[in-house]
């Protein structure tokens, strides 16, 4: 047993560092988000935080098909618009009230079950390229149906509509002596506060439940599949109703991620809940946070969403600063921001193979 | 039952079969990898299946342990005609099989790997209410299969750590966490050092103390499981030639002819 020196049980395990150190940046990464309103006040800030809780649900949800269980799918913006867009409908059609949110979100629930379900049974059981492409086609049809049916779903231009009361910025939650909005930390305690923290602890919830999900026996045997799934079969799990089975959960989950959006947003449109981009989004940020972590999806998430949103800014600063250094300041000009992006993608990917959580927890096996 | 002497063949015709082929063919395009082989298997019996690569006999262990579906023919478990169950309806039917490559969750834990079938008999996959490691039933039961297979010292390694010799340990643990009444090893001592190969057929002997248990096992190396078969079949271009007690079957001329030139001392 020439192994016995590197597997000695009576040694105690070394703590992994990789692993704390991710688990630390993502504990911290939770809290700026539980404390947004009052650390990050201005208002496009408020967005990129409500925008980061929803992709961590969207990203996670995705994680369980392709990083836990081994299924391609480029379905998953279609239920994450079906949700939206039930949403936005019945808001629209009923006016701004939580039945609203109750009766669309529940409908988009409800078709994206079914659908799921006949993708699922239909098609699990092909190879995984063709399932892949099955969901491709899905996709498209749904993106074709959401333009045509102008009458419903405001074609390319979306919907636009009012949200309950409780969630407007006029609303007061807390009253002063004086009868106007109370503030805390000088932020006003209005409506905008209670719809980021109706998003923000949906989305914890959600995101509690699929860790949990990862950890049971149902997580062990999805691992087993995307491991050996001939074997997983072979000892007696029904592999294709699993798949279905997770299919359907993941597709469920990214429908209340849409509601979330549908809700935060008071507005639905293609290219905000419907479109390929936000599907490759999503793959972008699986890979970049790490495939099978759960925890990768919070990590994927805030590096492309910041990535997105400020480093234009942070390249106006660098242009600004650079002015008559000839070819830099060229090269930081702020249209060439996704240049810039790409080159960041390319130093992620090569430097964390498996993902930046993926690559830091897999320190673990070397000891 | 208990008093039976081994190798008494005859006197167990009167146990009904445990297993049965019948007719059993696959065809891949003209070629039939297994032709019309009619087969039956009693409890307490041990039968070796052997014949030169290409005879047929991993085909033969698939289309019975369901990752193949046949032609034509038809496999029954006891009385229950099992030809169109799925391969894990088939596992749950009793039915444990361990593969010749080793075939097993590479990334999980040893420790993993084992608890994944018990919990899989258990019936607990599904679940999503609380911990797979808080399966307290099913943890136990893991630590046994563990010990008993001496993997215990390496079970939080991920599998594909193992060195072949353990890995293989591990495939054969694996079946015997699945409590089957019909054991299928295929090639268990292959790529095995002269050294290793005793701790697996140990535990093949172990199974086979247990008289209400079927096994079937594919090996090339007679000399290694000379001593444990109770019954040899000899497949040969996916048909079966020969069939009954070992020195009966090494001693007819035909299995001599095909294993000429294979290295028939090999067999003998």
């Amino acid at each position: 047993m020439t192994y016995a020196a590197i597997s000695s049980p009576s040694t105690p395990r070394r703590v992994p560092a990789g692993r704390l150190a991710v688990y630390a940046v993502v504990l911290a990464i939770g809290l700026a988000l539980a404390f947004a309103p009052f650390l990050f006040p201005d208002v496009r800030a408020q967005e990129v935080a409500a925008r980061i809780c929803i992709f961590i649900v969207l990203v996670a949800s995705y994680d369980l098909l392709i990083g836990y269980t081994g299924i391609v799918s480029f379905a998953h913006t279609m239920f994450f618009g079906l949700g939206a867009y039930g949403t936005a409908i019945a808001l629209k059609a009923m006016g701004p009230s939580f039945t609203a949110i109750l009766v669309g979100g529940g409908a988009g629930l409800v078709a994206t079950l079914v659908l799921a379900l006949l993708i699922g049974l239909l098609s699990l059981r092909v190879k995984a390229i063709f399932f892949a492409m099955v969901t491709l086609a899905a996709a498209s049809v749904m993106l074709v149906l959401a333009s045509q049916l102008s009458d419903y779903t405001g074609g390319e231009d979306g919907i636009t509509y009012q949200i309950p009361r409780a969630f407007a910025p006029a609303f007061k939650l807390f009253e002063d002596g004086d009868g106007k909005v109370a503030r805390l930390f000088g932020v006003p305690l209005n409506g905008r506060i209670a719809a980021y923290y109706f998003v923000f602890l949906t989305s914890l919830a959600l995101f509690l439940f699929m860790l949990r999900v990862v950890a049971s026996p149902l997580g062990s045997v999805l691992k087993a599949i995307r491991e050996n799934e001939m074997r997983a079969e072979a000892i007696g799990y029904k592999v294709v109703a699993y798949r279905t089975a997770v299919f359907c959960l993941a597709a469920l989950i990214a429908a209340l991620a849409g509601i979330l959006r549908a809700v935060w947003l008071k507005y639905a449109g293609p290219d905000v809940v419907l479109s390929f981009h936000i599907m490759i989004d999503i793959l972008l940020m699986v890979v970049i946070g790490g495939m099978g972590t759960m925890v990768g999806a919070v990590i994927g998430v805030v590096v492309m969403t910041l990535a997105q949103f400020y480093l234009k800014d942070l390249m106006q600063i660098g242009a600004d600063a650079t002015a008559g250094v000839p070819v830099v300041h060229q090269l930081l000009e702020p249209d060439r921001w996704l240049l810039w992006l790409g080159v960041i993608f390319i130093l992620l990917v090569y430097f964390f193979p498996a993902g930046i959580a993926g690559t830091l927890m897999n320190k673990e096996w070397r000891r | 039952m208990r008093s039976m002497v081994e190798g008494a063949v005859s006197s167990r015709q009167d146990v009904s079969p445990s297993l049965r082929t019948e007719n059993l063919t696959i065809r891949f395009g003209g070629h039939a990898a297994v032709n019309d082989v009619t087969a039956s298997f009693r409890p307490g019996e041990l039968t070796v299946i052997v014949g030169p690569n290409g005879a047929g006999k991993t085909t033969w262990f698939n289309l019975v342990s369901g990752q193949l579906t046949p032609t034509s023919g038809r496999i029954f478990k006891g009385e229950t005609d099992i030809t169109r169950l799925s391969p894990s309806a088939r596992a749950k039917a009793g039915i444990g099989r361990a593969f010749q490559l080793t075939n097993l969750f590479p990334k999980l834990s040893v420790r993993e790997n084992v608890r994944l079938v018990v919990q899989a008999r258990a019936g607990k996959g599904p679940d999503v209410f609380r911990r797979a490691s808080a399966l307290a039933a099913v943890n136990a039961e893991t630590e046994e299969h563990l010990a008993t297979s001496r993997l215990a010292s390496v079970a939080d390694l991920p599998a594909s750590a193992l060195p072949h010799g353990d890995q293989r340990k591990l495939e054969v643990a694996m079946m015997i966490a699945m409590k089957p009444d019909i054991f299928m090893f295929d090639e268990p001592t292959a790529g095995m050092s002269a050294a290793e190969a005793p701790a697996i057929l140990d535990l093949i002997a172990v199974i086979k103390q247990d008289r209400s248990k079927t096994i079937l096992l594919v090996e090339h190396k007679m000399d290694v499981v000379r001593a444990l078969a109770d019954r040899i079949i000899v497949l040969h271009n996916g048909e079966l030639v020969a069939d009954g007690k070992p020195d009966e079957v090494m001693a007819m001329p035909i299995v001599r002819e095909i294993y000429l030139g294979q290295g028939a001392e090999e067999v003998a």
